[in-house]
């Protein structure tokens, strides 16, 4: 595969209730992708944004996005998932040979609608959707079966909470920085058994940017361009009682073909840094299994050990990951940015030290129904 | 009209969407909610590849994407396979007032599992595994709640 470099990024602060509009975070995050870049508006060819209809409250939403993120007279389109996803057609675009430099915006103001309505309506309508599913509802069907699956546990899901808030103190853009304990995490207020509101990442208001080039752009405008080694995408089936929710079967498809793609045969060891998309605390320690980083059922063992740690052998999530801030569609593409802010060395103080290779994960749908892995490398 | 926000000078435009759709249920599923309000029998289909059975009946076999032509009827007990208890309200979607029990349960003769509701049951007395049996309600209307809940056997 041709080498892809990120050459440019940009995050808005994440927040619970932002006084943003839609076109205040997108014109920000994709001036500040510009600058962190070194080029103009006029140097992106392409662009890919990811919003959601339902989220915006407003249909054909990829639409309405374009004057705000200088994409009129330009080849732009939508892709309605994860900003990983989008990252992924951008990649497209460019490996395609058609284009250069491709610029993609992912955002979402939580704060606008009613989340478990719009999360509700991503069921079956002909179906389950009139039993009130949501998504926090259908993540706690998904913990209970990775929990009688594997015999892991609830004090080992409120570990990852307790490990991601504290990373996210070093973390200026994210929204929940917290310093609790286990304890706090198992007496905060039930939602639906086995989760509990300090399992469940928050409702955000949040942009992200990032720039990708083909190699030769690359290296003529970027200092720093990191680039993208491998990449992987797999979907599960739709309705939950089709899957089994314990699986992570798809993941591991999706990781294999990044991990093939970089050349890496033992992803605990050649990889240094890994941010993945933890909407619910017990969906990391599903993750870390599906992406090799321990075995099936390893999950709460490896929670346990502190590998995963700053400090760790493999620290997961220093910037805080989605328990820290969910800005829904761009909390994948989050992952990418700070796995890139991590590969230059910028990552302030929740730098990994010395991270040469650093992985990047997204879901979409319900019970992370599709998957997308990034490796990424200096 | 937009609203201030106290003092701060920002300002929000409250609104709302009003949707109505009228879905299209398919043959399938026509023939899924037609039985299950008329006969209470509860219908799933069988991929001529894998041989699974998948409750609800569905268009093709997700895994093999070959299309399912035979029905299968499965019985209205099953095992519970995973569940949860939700405790939060949402306005208009839920079916029930929280505390309330949904879970997925497969069905004697099914592959797959069925998202429902739990009823006539102590909330923390629900265990994964627990063998279940359909209600019906009394006046079904063709949708997935002609089946109440499942309750203990």
């Amino acid at each position: 595969m041709e080498k892809v470099a990120i050459i440019g990024v940009g995050q808005t602060k994440f927040e619970k209730i932002s006084p943003s509009s839609h076109d205040e975070m997108i014109f920000e995050v994709t001036n500040a992708a510009l600058a962190d870049a070194g080029i103009t508006i006029d140097d992106v060819d392409n662009t890919v944004t990811c919003n959601n209809d339902f989220w915006d409250g407003r249909t054909i939403s990829s639409m309405t996005v374009t004057d705000a993120s200088g994409s009129n007279r330009c080849t732009t389109t939508n892709v309605e998932g994860d900003g990983t996803f989008g990252a992924l057609m951008g990649l497209m675009r460019i490996l395609s040979g058609h284009h250069d430099v491709s610029l993609v915006v992912a955002q979402t103001k939580g704060s606008i609608g009613v989340p478990g309505l719009i999360t509700n309506a991503i069921f079956d309508p002909l179906y389950d959707r009139i039993i009130g599913l949501d998504a926090i509802n259908s993540a706690a069907l998904q913990a209970r079966r990775y929990m009688t699956q594997y015999g892991i546990t609830e004090e080992q899901f409120a570990k990852v909470s307790v490990k991601n808030h504290k990373n996210a103190k070093h973390n200026p853009y994210a929204q929940l920085p917290l310093d609790i304990t286990v304890r706090d995490v198992l007496d905060s207020r039930p939602l639906a058994d086995p989760i509990k509101l300090l399992d469940t990442s928050p409702v955000t208001d949040g942009a992200c940017a990032v720039i990708l080039a083909r190699e030769s752009v690359a290296y003529k405008l970027c200092r720093k361009p990191v680039w993208i080694a491998g990449v992987g995408h797999c979907s599960d089936t739709y309705h939950l009682g089709d899957r089994d929710l314990a699986d992570v079967s798809v993941l591991e498809t999706a990781a294999m073909k990044a991990y093939d793609m970089a050349g890496i045969e033992n992803p605990l060891e050649e990889i240094d840094v890994a941010e993945v998309y933890d909407a619910f605390s017990y969906m990391e320690l599903m993750w870390m299994e599906g992406l090799g980083f321990c075995e099936r059922g390893g999950g709460g063992a490896l929670i346990d050990s502190g590998l995963t740690e700053m400090g760790g052998a493999l620290p997961v999530n220093p910037s805080g990951g989605v328990l820290s801030a969910h800005p829904v569609l761009a909390a994948g593409l989050v992952r990418m940015i700070e796995a890139t802010l991590q590969l230059r060395g910028e990552a302030g103080e929740r730098q990994v030290d010395g991270a040469q290779v650093a992985l990047a994960h997204g879901i979409a749908g319900a019970c992370g129904q599709g998957h997308c892995v990034y490796v990424l490398e200096r | 009209m937009t609203v201030e926000l106290g003092n701060t000078g920002t300002r929000i435009y409250p609104n709302r969407i009003r949707l109505r759709y009228n879905w299209w249920l398919g043959s399938v599923m026509g023939r899924f909610y037609r039985d299950l309000k008329e006969k209470k029998r509860i219908w799933g289909n069988t991929c001529p590849d894998c041989g699974l059975v998948y409750v609800p009946p569905k268009e093709n076999c997700p895994t093999c994407f070959t299309k399912m032509n035979e029905f299968v009827e499965v019985g209205d007990t099953g095992n519970l396979l995973t569940y949860t208890i939700v405790r939060y309200k949402v306005p208009f979607v839920q079916p029930l007032e929280p505390p309330f029990a949904l879970g997925i349960i497969q069905l004697d003769g099914a592959d797959t599992g069925l998202t429902h509701l739990l009823g006539e049951v102590d909330l923390d007395d629900i265990e994964v595994g627990m063998r279940l049996k359909a209600v019906f309600r009394d006046e079904p209307q063709g949708n997935l709640l002609d089946i109440k809940y499942f309750r203990p056997l």
